[in-house]
């Protein structure tokens, strides 16, 4: 971290800087790998970039960052992610 | 070589802006700047000023183009004057909170309605809080040296911090006086390149302003604090550099004239202050003992500087604004600063508001009237007679 003379706010790109905001998640995405059809369509709405993308261009989640909002469920045209309420007993 | 330029403030405050050689001007007309901001466009028409003219679409865009301009690193100024001042508000709010040091000419001019052009502070006085430093000239070579002064002040690594240079409507910013302007090469050897701390930069990644929680944030507020408390000794030593390299000296925070063994002290600003001069020589020449304190910078206030004044002598204070339901601003600020370290009598004017006129003769009736022990402690001047 540099040091300078006065007081203000920069911030240095750096994974989680806000802390770990995944505990913000009130609904959690669920991944059906057999449904998804790779077409990215989460990975590219994903406005926290939680969603991972592997070298065969499968996907996961990063839990610990992701807030749950819900987009990558909405923008899924095969329904391979679903949202459930976090905790919920099953 | 130094030249002689007989012209207004604004084209002075032009002149002065191009030869700090900004990298960014953004700025919209509006009276009585606007030709402040036609003179740096006409230097871009004569390829004396080289940086990026934006012109935009309201005030509050041009603070907030010049807030960007400032974050990339670069040198940045900007003028306004009165509702144009008030639009900016919130950027102005913005740029100090950043730290970004963006040098600023303010004509001050009445706000409406009622519609009117004329010279008041309350455009800049109701800025107060914004965090910016704020000068108030009394000539234009003092607009001259104050702008080129306040960017070595605003880019300064312990300042970072905005300046607002202030002066008058029309009795400064449409009236021509001679004014020494140095060589370039001098000015260049004043005042170097802008050297900023950080910067916008795409192969260095860093956002500003990102979320902070309460401690942090009290901490960025202390630091501004800091930076104008640190201004009041900064502000002296740019003088002082001045002085030896221009030979012109406007005073510090303060700028004291025959201030030795008076009884009372005057305190006003701006042009009145420049007038004051004259009432001081008048009132001096009839065995008065008084003098003056001009107040050249509002923020950081002279505080020091006005209770050691205040352990002498009695203070008359000439405000040309009011902060209403209180009084005028600098009457507050003098009677704030000497609270429990002296027992000196303090005595406000409102005078001038709206751009009335005030003379020297107005200016040494005022004052007879305080040492003839006939003016209670808040009048306005010539309303009912004085």
């Amino acid at each position: 971290m540099k040091k300078y003379n006065v007081v203000t706010t920069l911030s240095y790109p750096k994974k989680g800087a806000m802390g770990k905001t995944g505990n913000w998640r009130v609904f959690r995405p669920i991944l059906d790998k057999k449904k998804c059809v790779k077409c990215l369509r989460c990975w590219i709405y994903c406005p926290e970039a939680t969603i991972i993308r592997n070298k065969d261009d499968s996907v996961d989640i990063d839990y610990e960052y992701c807030k749950g909002c819900g987009i990558c469920a909405n923008v899924c045209k095969v329904k391979a992610i679903v949202m459930e309420r976090e905790g919920k007993k099953k | 070589m130094t030249t002689v330029m007989i012209d207004t403030g604004n084209y002075i405050a032009a002149k002065a802006a191009v030869m700090c050689k900004p990298d960014v001007v953004a700025a919209y007309p509006i009276t009585p700047q606007t030709t402040l901001v036609e003179g740096i466009a006409n230097y871009v028409q004569t390829g004396e000023f080289k940086g990026e003219y934006i012109c935009v679409e309201s005030e509050h865009s041009a603070m907030a183009a010049c807030i960007g301009s400032s974050a990339t690193g670069v040198r940045t100024f900007t003028g306004t004057s009165s509702h144009g001042l008030l639009l900016m508000h919130e950027m102005l709010h913005w740029a100090a909170l950043a730290r970004l040091p963006i040098v600023m000419c303010n004509i001050n001019r009445v706000i409406g309605p009622g519609w009117n052009i004329w010279s008041d502070e309350n455009d800049s006085i109701s800025q107060r809080d914004t965090g910016w430093l704020q000068f108030y000239c009394s000539s234009n070579q003092e607009i001259f040296d104050t702008v080129i002064q306040s960017f070595k002040l605003a880019e300064h690594e312990k300042i970072q911090l905005p300046v607002m240079i202030n002066y008058n409507a029309f009795i400064l910013s449409h009236t021509s006086m001679p004014v020494y302007v140095p060589d370039q090469k001098e000015i260049d050897g004043f005042l170097s390149r802008r050297k900023p701390l950080w910067k916008l930069d795409v192969d260095n990644p860093v956002t500003f302003g990102n979320i902070i929680l309460p401690a942090e944030y009290e901490k960025i507020r202390k630091d501004m604090q800091d930076a104008q408390e640190y201004a009041k000794k900064l502000i002296p030593e740019i003088s002082k550099e001045w002085k030896q390299r221009f030979g012109r000296y406007h005073g510090d925070l303060l700028e004291l004239y025959k201030c030795d063994n008076a009884d009372y002290i005057l305190l006003s600003m701006g042009a009145i202050g420049a007038e004051s001069k004259v009432a001081i020589d008048n009132l001096q020449k009839n065995g008065y003992k008084i003098g003056l304190a001009r107040v050249r910078t509002f923020r950081p206030f002279p505080q020091e500087e006005i209770r050691k004044l205040g352990k002498k002598a009695n203070l008359i204070v000439i405000d040309r604004n009011i902060s209403l339901g209180m009084e005028g601003a600098v009457f507050t600020e003098a009677k704030g600063s000497l609270y429990g370290k002296s027992d000196a009598e303090v005595y406000g004017y409102i005078a001038g508001l709206g751009g009335k006129d005030v003379t020297y003769g107005d200016i040494e009736k005022m004052c007879m009237k305080v040492m003839k022990g006939k003016a209670k402690h808040l009048e306005w001047y010539g309303f009912e007679g004085v």
